[in-house]
């Protein structure tokens, strides 16, 4: 999957959690889930669950620590996907 | 001598009605929110019918934003929250970015989300606790709804949740009521709610307390004070009512609904005739009589009683009760209506909608009708007489009116309302 794709499939994921409606619309491998896109720190657990169930993976406890912003969380999926 | 406290806003999701205009027009017209429940047939419940508000999405997008709405599986928080913003935009409130120091909440609950809890429970039984998200623990939590309109409404007072059963709704008034008229706080919005469903209803079904007779007819299906009442009709909804303090209400220039002048909460103890689900019949007139002393009013004076009337057996009992605390009875006792005939047992926020009613009532100086009761129960008949009970919506000035609601635990409150006459 190549980066744009993913990154536009990650907006669609995030809109329901993303307060700040220009950095999402701005998103980019840079962006972090809350200090750009304003996301309650409580949603990232939905966020995460909602990544999991679009490309049928699960991420560990240690992952979901780290997928605080788009390239974590590009990176991530991307080994996940590997393993499969 | 404390704050006098006045009612400065109302909202409700009721069975028959969604926000005062939809709900003043049902209570007037009799208009039952009764229907048959095929989700309940299909689960074999004897009892196939209920008292289940009709919220649409497009009314719940007004009060929840997009993320709200995809995790919310909690009924009561629904209507709670729809209820409990409708008083306050009622009481001309503005929601505000810095929290309202003044204004909190008693908003009650006899559960919370029993749906998003199966769901939860499921879940953690299939090992997947990590798939809960986010909302698991404040869409379950008792105060859930207390906690929502703390948020939305930006409450900077105490916001919390009481919990008695089936007195949940007026306890939550008389506690808001003590708060202001000690000066706690200038304005709380009280009320209650109660989710819809089997899993809520099933309990209730299973004691045989609910109706099985009326499945076809669900309309004619809760009968208060009727010869032929056969168990409560289950019913959810919520009820709200902003409390404020009159110099409240008189800097803001709000129009006032009534004042509450006092009452009284106790219990039976489960003695004497008391037990976990019925009341100790001393206990209860000892409530009704603190709360008309604790008013400062005359038993005489009372124009109208709102019961807590069931459609159970009990319902002569409660009228007993009545005569022997206000020493009135025959064509001296005052009128007397059962909301429940048109919605039902709304169980913890039956008090909350039943005192909504009562608000308009004394505002607009109406009674709304009982229905269901064309055969009034013989004991009842021969205690008070039939014209103070009435079945066609009287338009009169009533001044007084004394609300009571009994719960499981053997639990009571009373509560005296009286029309504010602008000075």
């Amino acid at each position: 999957m190549d980066k744009e794709t993913f990154i536009e499939q990650l907006r669609e994921i995030v809109r329901p959690y993303a307060k700040n409606q220009e950095a999402l619309a701005g998103i980019n491998a840079n962006t972090d889930f809350i200090t750009d896109l304003k996301i309650n720190s409580a949603n990232l657990v939905d966020v995460v669950l909602d990544v999991e169930e679009k490309y049928d993976i699960v991420i560990q406890n240690e992952e979901m620590e780290r997928m605080l912003n788009v390239q974590a969380a590009m990176d991530i999926v991307e080994a996940k996907l590997k393993e499969k | 001598m404390g704050n006098r406290v006045v009612i400065t806003g109302l909202g409700v999701v009721a069975p028959n009605g969604t926000g005062i205009a939809a709900f003043r027009e049902a209570i007037q017209k009799g208009i039952s929110g009764i229907r048959y429940e095929e989700q309940l047939a299909a689960l074999k419940f004897s009892c196939q019918i209920a008292g289940r508000p009709i919220v649409p999405e497009v009314l719940q997008q007004q009060y929840f934003d997009e993320l709200e709405l995809k995790q919310l599986s909690s009924s009561g928080i629904i209507y709670g929250v729809i209820a409990g913003m409708q008083a306050w935009a009622d009481a001309g409130l503005p929601l505000t970015d810095t929290p309202d120091w003044d204004s909190g909440t008693v908003f009650g609950a006899g559960s919370s989300g029993v749906d998003k809890f199966r769901e939860a429970v499921y879940k953690v039984d299939e090992l997947q606790v990590r798939r809960l998200g986010s909302t698991a623990v404040t869409q379950t939590m008792a105060s859930g709804i207390s906690a929502f309109l703390g948020g939305k409404l930006a409450l900077g007072n105490q916001v919390t949740t009481n919990s008695s059963a089936c007195t949940t709704g007026a306890e939550s008034v008389l506690m808001a009521y003590e708060r202001i008229r000690s000066g706690q706080a200038k304005r709380m919005l009280a009320g209650s709610t109660a989710d819809s469903g089997p899993y809520i209803w099933g309990g209730f079904d299973a004691m045989k307390v609910s109706t099985f007779k009326y499945n076809e007819r669900p309309e004619a299906a809760s009968r208060p004070m009727s010869a032929t009442a056969s168990g409560i009709v289950p019913g959810s909804g919520a009820g709200a009512l902003v409390l404020e303090s009159l110099d409240s209400a008189l800097e803001r220039g709000a129009a006032i609904y009534a004042e509450v002048l006092g009452g009284h909460i106790n219990s039976g103890g489960q003695r004497n005739g008391g037990s976990m689900t019925a009341p100790n019949p001393d206990a209860v007139q000892r409530c009704i009589s603190a709360a008309i002393r604790n008013a400062g009013i005359a038993a005489a004076d009372i124009d109208l009683i709102n019961g807590h009337l069931t459609a159970t057996g009990k319902d002569a009992e409660e009228i007993e009760n009545w005569c022997i605390a206000l020493q009135r009875k025959g064509n001296d006792f005052p009128y007397i209506n059962a909301l429940k005939s048109m919605v039902g047992h709304c169980l913890s926020a039956s008090g909350s909608i039943e005192l909504v009613a009562v608000a308009l009532q004394l505002k607009e100086g109406f009674i709304s009708p009982n229905i269901n009761c064309e055969d009034l129960h013989p004991d009842i008949a021969a205690l008070v007489a039939r014209e103070r009970i009435p079945q066609q919506l009287l338009y009169k000035d009533i001044n007084l009116v004394a609300k009571a609601s009994f719960g499981f635990g053997d639990v009571n409150a009373c509560i005296i309302l009286q029309k504010y006459l602008q000075p």
